[in-house]
């Protein structure tokens, strides 16, 4: 075991996972983290804490993830290099583990300019797959980037993101080979609506058995209303949504209900794609629901490891 | 070249408000050719100056470039009687006027843009942010540092579609660029090994080399 969160566990022990994303409040009131923790805690295996998700402000990953933790919960601490430079991510990194925090999942972050405050500097110190190999380096070999020691221990699982749906599409499992290469342990992937392209990308994966190097979480957006599922596929970067999920989702009576029997229908058939390890629920501003989609995919009651 | 454009007018009045006799000065390299400040944006800010007010002695210049003691020293005779230089240089050229000119106010009537190319008549890029360390024989000869809207030495982001950069649809996304040029080039290869962190020079940036300095 690398950092033995519970996480880590179901993965290593060969179990499908189920993760989900909680969005920390546009304020300072902690009961809302712990609100939706309570709510998740049974469908779960771990609950990413998203940083400052689309650049707006909102309380920090780390301490929405020691909310959490306090409820008993796994958390998986976002973090992204727009806001931070080598120095703070460091010091963010040993002040997680040192609150009780064993997953971290390495990101580059939405653009600042899509964000609350569009004229802020980007950071950028470094990129995402530089963040992997100073997570990696810092717990195997105790060291900082700079080659000095560090006291005590730096147990983390090491995630990143994956999107088969960005372009361009031949170099996507190139990347994530470079990832893993930085020393990732589990990826999650952008939702996928599109599974014909999805599939293709996982075949990539296991011809490059990458599927054996790194647990791959597939992601999954349970969509609410037409207006969503039209936004997604014209406005959102990398996110493909194909027409008929867009028609299905106008042509439904009860649209929230036609948006969950989707998210059902693509987990089951992820369930059945080799080398896919789990998967990971974000419903943005609609956490109240992955309850019911974990477990109408039969995926209830999470195992006990 | 360094490419700038020129600031709203109603900031430069306000700029040049407290003083009645401006020297108005060109250059006549890069902010030439980018048409930012070249004779004929000092001919035009000048006549827009001198329009908005009766009470102001106006002279205007050009020196070929004024980054350059050599030339800025022609200012000297000409600038005399001027209480302030508005400089249509960039940001280089208006610091080094004020060094040479310390007791005088030098206005800069530019905003300094990027140092960049004119891509088509009336539209310029950004291409290299000076980083001091240049990799640009790793990637097709396309700056990542300063193309790709993240600067990401390991590319593209989960955000590059169609081509696009995730920031806006008018922005190529320099990793696929160079992904296709490495790709066009027979050299993908230079894609698996990871690009290591960046060392930030220290700013302000300083060359020196002994070999040139005066023995
Ligand atoms: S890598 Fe880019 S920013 Fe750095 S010197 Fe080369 S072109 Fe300029
Ligand atoms: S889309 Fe391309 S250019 Fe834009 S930030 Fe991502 S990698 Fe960089």
């Amino acid at each position: 075991m690398k950092a033995n969160s519970n996480l880590e566990r179901i993965l290593t022990s060969g179990q499908f996972a189920v993760t989900a994303e909680c969005g920390p409040p546009k304020g300072t009131l902690g009961e809302v983290v712990r609100r939706k923790g309570e709510s998740l805690k049974f469908c779960c295996d771990a609950l990413n804490v998203t940083d400052n998700q689309t650049a707006i402000v909102r309380m920090s990953s780390i301490s929405g993830c020691a909310l959490l933790k306090g409820l008993g919960i796994d958390p998986v601490m976002q973090m992204v290099v727009r806001d931070r430079n080598r120095i703070a991510i460091q010091s963010d990194i040993l002040g997680a583990v040192a609150l009780g925090i064993r997953n971290m999942l390495c990101l580059s972050g939405d653009h600042q300019k899509f964000g609350n405050h569009p004229s802020a500097k980007g950071v950028y110190d470094i990129d995402s797959i530089q963040l992997i190999q100073i997570v990696k380096r810092m717990r195997d070999e105790k060291k900082f980037l700079n080659g000095e020691d560090i006291s005590g221990e730096v147990p983390l699982f090491i995630g990143a993101a994956a999107n088969p749906f960005a372009d361009p599409f031949e170099f996507r499992v190139r990347r994530l080979a470079k990832k893993i290469k930085a020393g990732v342990d589990f990826i999650q992937t952008q939702a996928i609506f599109d599974m014909e392209r999805f599939l293709r990308w996982m075949a990539m994966v296991r011809d490059q058995g990458l599927d054996k190097k790194a647990h791959i979480l597939a992601g999954i957006i349970p969509i609410k209303s037409v207006g969503m599922a039209r936004y997604m596929a014209k406005n959102v970067a990398g996110i493909t949504v194909p027409k008929e999920i867009v028609t299905r989702m106008e042509q439904a009576k009860d649209a929230k209900e036609e948006g969950v029997k989707i998210a059902i229908e693509i987990i089951e058939q992820i369930k059945e794609i080799e080398g896919v390890h789990g998967v990971h629920v974000m419903a943005v501003a609609w956490e109240d629901i992955v309850p019911r989609v974990v477990k109408e995919a039969g995926l209830m009651p999470r195992p006990l490891v | 070249m360094i490419i700038a454009k020129q600031k709203d007018m109603t900031e430069i009045a306000k700029m040049v408000a407290p003083y009645s006799r401006i020297y108005v000065v060109g250059c006549g390299m890069c902010m030439t050719y980018c048409s930012a400040g070249g004779p004929e944006e000092v001919e035009k800010l000048a006549e827009r100056l001198m329009a908005g007010r009766e009470d102001l002695i106006l002279e205007k210049g050009m020196i070929p470039r004024q980054c350059s003691e050599k030339f800025i020293e022609r200012l000297e005779e000409k600038t005399r009687d001027f209480e302030a230089i508005l400089s249509l240089g960039c940001g280089n050229g208006v610091q080094a006027v004020a060094m040479r000119f310390p007791d005088k106010r030098v206005l800069p009537a530019l905003d300094t843009q990027f140092i960049g190319i004119e891509k088509e008549s009336g539209l310029w890029t950004e291409m290299c942010m000076a980083c001091g360390d240049c990799i640009l024989w790793r990637t097709a000869g396309i700056c990542p540092v300063t193309r790709c809207a993240k600067g990401l030495l390991n590319g593209p982001c989960g955000g590059s579609q169609e081509g696009r950069c995730e920031v806006s649809n008018d922005i190529p996304c320099a990793w696929q660029e160079i992904y296709y040029g490495l790709k066009r080039l027979g050299i993908l290869d230079y894609l698996k090994t990871e690009v290591q962190i960046k060392s930030w020079s220290v700013r302000p940036g300083r060359l020196a080399r002994e070999e040139l300095k005066p023995q």
